[in-house]
């Protein structure tokens, strides 16, 4: 008889500022249920939630929020990275 | 060099704003051909060392004719002036019927220079589909300043634009710019050439600048990328910066962005 599992989606929602009804900039989606590869979708694509509070009010679960710093002196007219990077999760049974 | 030929001053300030120019059947589809069969026979070597003149590279060869086309010759010209240098190209292959995953990246992180840029172009010899993968950009991230592969987490980004085009077609692009190749799902090997070409004078008004005062200008500078949210005022002043060294006008601004934090007088006046 096959073992069922908790298997783990994790969807990173980048955000254009820190409220979590702020509309979202970027989108990654790793799903540890599948063995499916991500393909980006070009420039028509679009994000799976407008903000981190709609994709609560779908069952995913923040994991992780970022933090809100100030820039180092000196570095203020300086970006890099996405700033307001959201976790969410949803676990799944899955039949091992 | 045909003054008509070469970038507008709208078209420089879009550059400036979005880190990419896209030209459309910029080259005829007959020395598409002739250049394809170079790449897929591999016969385009390195012909004159790194560094040395980009005029010396390709005299004979097809992909060298491209190169030399007037009105890509102009848009060359406009972004890094006479006699560039040749950095390093790449006929980059993504075989048919493969996956890619992901792999958004920056090439050169150890590039850290402030305003002074390189070049790359891309090439697309064949009509380039959808579903056959062609590099994907992310407008607007020239200013960024990150670790090569490390942005690898992100798979979407608002505002990407996948180079979906007709054989002949190329981009335009500030060597910073986040990008990624895609996967092929054709049955049909797909081919980018790129070429990165390095300048060799200051990068100053080399474009047409007739239109240097049109409103447009200010208008593609002020735009907004979606995706820059809260940061987007910070972008801007990046921007107007990055326009200032383009110019040579240490004044140029739009808003006072830059004129409001600069503004710290020492007049000194006595009290009423």
């Amino acid at each position: 008889m096959a073992e069922t599992q908790l298997r783990q989606k994790l969807l990173f929602l980048y955000l254009g500022n820190s409220s979590l009804e702020s509309e979202v900039v970027g989108w990654s989606y790793y799903d540890g249920t599948t063995d499916e590869m991500f393909e980006a979708a070009g420039e028509d694509a679009e994000p799976p939630y407008n903000s981190v509070l709609d994709a609560m009010r779908d069952g995913w679960r923040v994991i992780q929020v970022p933090f809100i710093k100030a820039p180092q002196v000196g570095r203020e007219y300086e970006n890099d990275y996405l700033d307001f990077e959201f976790v969410l999760e949803k676990m799944e049974v899955i039949d091992g | 060099m045909d003054k008509n030929l070469l970038l507008t001053s709208v078209e420089m300030a879009q550059f400036a704003s979005t880190g990419f120019l896209r030209f459309d059947n910029l080259v005829p589809r007959e020395l598409c051909e002739a250049a394809y069969g170079e790449m897929s026979k591999s016969k385009i070597r390195r012909r004159a060392p790194m560094g040395s003149p980009f005029s010396e590279s390709w005299p004979d060869e097809a992909i060298g004719k491209v190169f030399r086309l007037p009105k890509v010759a102009a848009i060359i010209h406009s972004l890094v002036g006479p006699n560039p240098r040749y950095d390093h190209h790449a006929a980059h292959l993504t075989p048919a019927n493969t996956r890619k995953g992901a792999n958004l990246h920056q090439d050169a992180e150890y590039d850290i220079r402030d305003l002074h840029f390189d070049i790359q172009i891309s090439f697309f010899p064949e009509d380039t589909p959808l579903e056959s993968g062609g590099t994907l950009f992310v407008p607007g991230t020239q200013f960024r300043r990150v670790h090569e592969a490390e942005i690898k987490r992100y798979q979407n980004i608002i505002g990407q634009v996948q180079a979906v085009c007709e054989a002949g077609t190329m981009f335009f692009w500030h060597t910073n710019i986040w990008h990624s190749a895609r996967s092929n799902f054709t049955d049909r090997d797909r081919y980018m050439f790129k070429l990165r070409l390095n300048p060799t004078v200051r990068q100053q008004r080399l474009w047409n600048t007739d239109d240097l005062d049109s409103p447009e200008v200010k208008q593609k500078l002020n735009q907004k990328i979606p995706w820059h949210g809260q940061r987007h005022r910070i972008e801007l002043m990046n921007r107007i910066k990055f326009w200032r060294f383009l110019t040579g006008d240490p004044t140029f601004d739009i808003s006072l962005w830059w004129g409001r934090v600069e503004n710290t007088p020492d007049l000194i006046v006595s009290g009423g």
